[in-house]
């Protein structure tokens, strides 16, 4: 657990570019600091690993106040990514990964194979290795930015704006590939991003900034699409909250309804179509056990008939929702209680009690 | 051409301690001399400078007084001090030659590293010492490879003047033939400088090879 108390850092020329900020970034959850720049999210990043140092305030890793360790020794126990990798040019792939091992004095050979493995964690081809930085594209290098940061095994990860220099295709599999990773590691993330869309994608916790370094709210992604603080977050949040947090209801409680007869499917029983006069109709499918009612809704929209289909994890049909069924579901989460379908351990989302005040 | 002949032909000028072999060791001996003190004062100063950004104006300074100060005057000058006899007042001039483009380029090669790899360094964990060597010299060494050669080069064609003052080198084939209107002379030892500087730059051109690494060498 990371705990802020109280941080404050004040510039020489008196610029406050975090206020009297308290928070916890609870262990093995993904905590994200999100807000317009100028918000003092870096920053407050940066003073984890006394990147830059608090000028009031502590902050403590477990119990521990960051400003008792030496900073080196510090950051060698923390995974830290960038936003531009910052991959050594003149080392090889295998060894930018190998930079903390080698800091921390393994020998070259276990360091090496570490490295090697964790570039097949982050999906990378092993005979990448023996390149240099400047002969990969940028979502490969910074595949290799998160390997290198893993590399000690490091129980907390801070990752400063890492997507936000890719394309979108490649940002949403980064994306995809760090929750995928984060389900088998549990690190203690802190993730910055000034995407709203990233950190409700992301976030166990989302903590949202406004300028001055002031906390609005800190909540689960779904409370805060849900029950924004104020003014500042709802409008930051931006359009469709309502359909967004649909994303956050598993689709499972759908009622399903048997296969229609003009439902056209191949042998395997995989959808083909909607049978018509003239020919087949596109269609929409959905995963009952791991879409969300948002993924539901979306393929029923996809169908002239308003009917979703729904599929096994093969793409076989199990049955269909229609519009009824759905509509039972949505009438259920217009005004039924928050579903906090991704928060940890059922730890209860933390809201600033100071929210009140702006 | 003919002179080149007559300078290169003349089995005379192939022995001795005033042939053409004394002479280029002479030349090399000054040079090389200039060029190590220039190094290691230069080098270390720029890398120093460079990583903490304290005392940056003396690159500023250097770097103008360079083109300002006359190598000959200053030649004279130090002569006009010290004396003539010792090897003093041919090393002091090149030295001073020699060490504002090693100066200049090395701190310019470290300023410039990429402030996100600094950070990265940094952020990885290692100590302000580390990230010099370890991270920002291997970076700028192609600058300070180039500061070194185009030092080396200025060294090997300025040692001429060591003539001047009555020291040997490649000068005095171009000092004692001006002297004596033996034309052969002069254009035999201005070819045999300008060699010798092409066999610095291809020196550099291998070295870079051998110690820039490949990931660095390609950006550039």
């Amino acid at each position: 657990m990371i705990t802020f108390e109280g941080v404050t850092k004040r510039y020489p020329d008196g610029t406050v570019a975090v206020d009297d900020l308290s928070l916890q970034a609870p262990t093995g959850a993904i905590t994200v600091f999100v807000g317009p720049s100028g918000c003092g999210k870096t920053t407050s990043l940066r003073m984890i690993n006394r990147m830059i140092d608090a000028t009031s305030g502590r902050i403590l890793l477990d119990d521990q106040d960051v400003r008792a360790i030496d900073p080196p020794t510090l950051r060698r126990g923390i995974g830290y990514v960038i936003q531009q990798a910052g991959l050594f040019p003149h080392r090889k792939i295998v060894d930018n990964v190998a930079t903390v091992p080698y800091l921390l004095g393994w020998d070259k050979k276990k360091a090496r194979a570490r490295a090697m493995e964790l570039l097949e964690l982050v999906g990378l081809d092993s005979r990448l290795a023996g390149r240099y930085p400047f002969q990969l594209s940028g979502g490969q290098q910074q595949r290799v930015g998160v390997a290198r940061a893993l590399a000690a095994d490091p129980p907390v990860l801070l990752m400063d704006e890492p997507f936000s220099a890719v394309d979108p295709i490649v940002r949403a599999s980064l994306q995809e590939e760090l929750l995928h990773l984060q389900s088998e590691l549990h690190k203690t993330i802190v993730f910055v991003t000034h995407d709203i869309d990233e950190a409700i994608k992301l976030g166990d916790t989302v903590a949202v900034l406004r300028v001055g370094g002031h906390l609005a709210q800190m909540a689960g992604p779904a409370t805060l699409l849900s029950e924004p603080a104020d003014d500042f977050v709802r409008e930051f949040l931006g359009k469709d909250r309502g359909i967004r947090r649909l994303s956050f209801v598993p689709a499972k409680g759908v009622r399903l309804g048997s296969t229609p007869a003009d439902l056209v499917v191949d042998e395997d029983t995989r959808p083909l179509g909607w049978r018509s006069n003239g020919g087949l109709l596109p269609y929409g499918t959905f995963d009952p056990e791991r879409d969300s009612l948002r993924a539901a809704l979306d393929a029923a929209l996809l169908s002239p008939n308003g009917t979703a289909i729904a599929v096994d994890g093969d793409g076989r049909v199990i049955g269909v929702a229609t519009r009824d069924a759905l509509d039972e579901v949505l009438a259920q989460h217009a005004t039924g209680p928050d579903e906090q379908a991704r928060e940890p351990d059922g730890e209860a989302p933390v809201t600033d009690p100071k929210r009140a005040e702006s | 051409m003919n002179w080149l002949i007559d300078f290169f032909g003349d089995a005379a000028n192939w022995s001795g301690p005033d042939g053409i072999p004394a002479r280029i060791l002479e030349h090399l001996e000054f040079s090389a001399a200039a060029f190590l003190i220039a190094a290691v004062i230069a080098v270390p100063l720029g890398l120093l400078i460079g990583h903490t950004g304290r005392g940056a104006f003396v690159v500023v300074v250097s770097a103008n007084a360079a083109r300002a100060l006359p190598t000959l005057g200053l030649l004279v000058l130090v002569v006009l001090l010290i004396g003539v006899g010792t090897v003093l007042p041919v090393l002091i001039p090149l030295v001073v030659l020699a060490v504002p483009p090693i100066l200049v380029n090395t701190y310019e090669g470290v300023r410039g590293v990429d402030a996100d790899l600094r950070d990265a360094a940094y952020g990885m964990g290692l100590r302000g010492r580390q990230v010099l060597f370890q991270v920002l010299t291997p970076s700028a060494l192609p600058l300070i490879l180039l500061g070194l050669r185009l030092s080396a080069i200025q060294v090997v064609s300025t040692a001429t003047v060591a003539a001047f003052v009555g020291l040997g080198g490649l000068g005095r084939f171009i000092i004692d033939g001006l002297a004596t209107k033996t034309y052969s002379d002069v254009i035999g030892g201005a070819v045999l400088i300008a060699l010798l500087a092409l066999a610095v730059q291809l020196g550099f051109t291998l070295l870079n090879r051998v110690v820039v690494s490949p990931g660095v060498r390609q950006v550039r």
